[in-house]
């Protein structure tokens, strides 16, 4: 192998590890709200790439993106206010089959309003084929946007969990929900809240990856399987090191391309969160003793 | 309640019949391609009712079980072993009727393992695998083992998928027909059309019987404790861990032969039928039909799978499977056809005809 394929792999893999490490905040975000996992959390990323792609036929791309994010945080309220607000202590199991009933509707929803074709956005700036070069290694400008725009939302979540009043809130519930309520803070809306949060990144990271992945209305059960493998990995409910474990697994499948077909890339991501699974489920960055006082 | 077993069972016979001349006397035998056809996933369904609800284990990769017995049989069927037969241990094979000669569509000679060697060595793979995911697997709770077996569900269709010799995305066709005895065979043709949807039935009703006197023996007993509450039931004496990888094991089972004989009565199969979307149905049929109710699972993968292959959903098909998952989990969590509520149902028709088409 050469060293400037390498750096080239590298370079997708890093792409693709951001997109799966802001899927696995999204998770993360709501599971430590809620105390469970949101299988339609990807079906966000692909509902903010499409809306994007309608309204930019007749918007500027900074406002259609704006507009799709906004639109889908909607969609993400209402779908927590009309299926999961009014549930009183649902078990486990329920709440999958609902969340995963929520992502075939949706997805569902998608394929009769934009059919089954690929859309993409244009390239923000520049065109498909223009690249930064460095050295031998070429970099599209849409993947600086990408890392860009991802390390943007990652600094601002922080921010926001650790310097604004609803982010504080937020924090409370998931230490402690019943302690957080007698505080007098309202844990159902920051359910919803979460949920908002989570539709927004979701949206927006599905913009700016939309020109080099493209969306289809099935785009998002591959990356809320890749999202959760990567929340495994870092520990669920732990954001920063969800970045981390993205990257690596974006990085890992990126370069075994060099020893197995493109077909089966994904069969290497999900092999490896079995493995995690079945020897260290409370993730790789994550404490086992922690791990074990959760309910899964 | 052994007696009412039994009741139950010969009901399932009399309306297994008496939809045969139903169909027969409205002249509507084409309705039979389908129904044998939601037999064979009626045997998927009532396998992974036993994992979910009386087992308490989920399980969202059984079409990855079902796609291994098809695929399985389809390849050792249709896999030419013309230009090896001069290797001993193809001889070998040849020599003990292993190995059957048939015409391809040009007329040439395929040379091919014989379906009962293939659907054996398809059952017994579905049984490894089973083993082997299920040990790991089963160790796992709720949002954890839902993701494990759809990771492992992924698994089985991206091989597929990206599989040449499998067929990729076009699958295998031109399986061959299953000759069970002579002169029963597991076959799409048109003349075999009411034995077939007898072979079918009768599997399914075999396999009923079978899960039914399980669930409600002292293994039943243990699962129900396992759901109730497992460590109370691992206090208990109740080795709750070899229930669990056992249950998961017949389950596979169950869903690996109506992979093996859905494909050779459709004479091939696609990746679709490892799909995600196809395990997230049959656990949407066992969440309808009660969870931990075999014949609540019978019935309502009877009548939706046939609903479904006949296209009454349309374009609609994958979203009315969704929207019922979400409607039942939201407002019956325990099902549309619970127990109470199926007894209550026979109370008032006391044995009707109604009642015969509904078990």
């Amino acid at each position: 192998m050469n060293i400037e394929l390498f750096f080239q792999y590298l370079v997708a893999g890093v792409t693709y590890g951001t997109i799966y490490a802001i899927v696995a905040i999204g998770f993360n975000i709501i599971y430590n709200t809620t105390g469970i996992i949101n299988f339609a959390q990807g079906e966000f990323v692909m509902l903010g790439g499409m809306t994007a792609v309608t309204l930019h036929a007749f918007l500027p791309l900074p406002v259609a993106i704006l507009s799709a994010v906004m639109i889908t945080m909607v969609i993400g309220a209402l779908i927590e206010i009309t299926f999961i607000r009014w549930l009183t202590s649902p078990s486990v199991l329920r709440m999958i089959i609902i969340t995963i009933g929520i992502s075939i509707l949706v997805r569902e929803i998608a394929l009769h309003v934009w059919g089954a074709g690929v859309k993409a956005l244009p390239y923000f700036t520049g065109t498909a084929v223009s690249a930064i070069s460095v050295g031998d290694v070429h970099i599209s400008p849409q993947v600086l946007w990408v890392t860009g725009v991802s390390a943007v939302m990652v600094i601002c979540l922080n921010l926001f969990f650790t310097h604004t009043l609803p982010g504080r809130q937020m924090r409370a519930c998931s230490a402690n929900r019943d302690a957080a309520r007698l505080c007098g803070i309202n844990a159902k809306n920051m359910v919803t809240l979460s949920f908002v949060l989570s539709a927004g990144i979701g949206a927006l990271a599905g913009c700016v990856v939309s020109p080099i992945t493209y969306v289809q209305y099935d785009g998002g059960t591959a990356l809320a399987i890749k999202g959760f493998t990567v929340a495994i990995i870092g520990g669920l409910g732990n954001s920063m090191a969800a970045v981390a474990a993205g990257l690596l697994l974006g990085i890992l499948e990126s370069l075994s391309i060099w020893v197995m077909p493109t077909a089966f890339k994904d069969v290497i991501s999900i092999s490896i969160l079995l493995l995690i699974l079945f020897v260290r489920p409370s993730g790789l960055f994550g404490s086992k003793e922690a791990a074990q006082l959760k309910e899964f | 309640m052994a007696r009412n077993r039994h009741l139950q069972v010969f009901l399932l016979i009399a309306a297994v019949a008496a939809v045969q001349l139903a169909t027969m006397l409205s002249d509507t035998q084409h309705y039979l391609t389908q129904l044998t056809m939601s037999g064979y996933y009626s045997l998927v369904i009532i396998g992974l009712c036993l994992l979910i609800g009386y087992a308490g284990q989920i399980s969202l990769g059984h079409a990855g079980f079902f796609a291994i017995g098809g695929y399985t049989s389809a390849f050792l069927t249709t896999y030419d072993l013309t230009p090896v037969s001069d290797k001993a241990f193809i001889a070998f094979l040849s020599r003990t009727g292993m190995l059957v000669s048939t015409e391809d569509l040009y007329g040439g000679q395929v040379l091919h393992l014989h379906p009962w060697a293939a659907c054996l060595i398809a059952i017994l793979l579905a049984i490894i695998v089973a083993y082997a995911i299920g040990g790991p697997v089963l160790k796992l709770k709720g949002h954890y083992l839902a993701m494990a077996t759809l990771g492992f569900g992924t698994i089985v269709y991206k091989v597929v998928l990206g599989t040449e010799q499998f067929g990729a995305a076009d699958g295998i066709s031109e399986v061959p027909e299953f000759a069970l005895l002579p002169g029963i065979a597991v076959s799409g043709k048109l003349s075999m059309r009411i034995m077939n949807y007898y072979i079918a039935w009768g599997l399914v009703i075999l396999g009923v019987v079978l899960l039914s006197n399980l669930v409600h023996s002292r293994v039943g007993r243990a699962l129900r404790s396992i759901h109730g509450a497992e460590d109370a039931a691992n206090a208990m004496g109740v080795n709750t861990g070899r229930y669990k990888l056992n249950m998961f094991v017949i389950s596979a089972v169950f869903a690996a032969i109506g992979g093996v004989f859905l494909t050779h009565y459709n004479g091939g199969i696609g990746p679709s039928e490892a799909s995600i979307m196809k395990s997230v149905r049959y656990v949407a049929i066992v969440a309808i039909g009660g969870m931990a109710n075999l014949w609540g699972a019978l019935v309502m993968g009877f009548v939706l799978n046939f609903l479904s292959l006949r296209g009454y959903f349309g374009s609609y098909d994958d979203a009315v499977f969704g929207a019922i998952l979400i409607i039942i989990m939201l407002f019956t969590p325990e099902g549309l056809l619970r127990r109470d509520l199926f007894s209550d149902i026979r109370g008032i028709l006391g044995g009707g005809k109604d009642l015969e088409e509904k078990v």
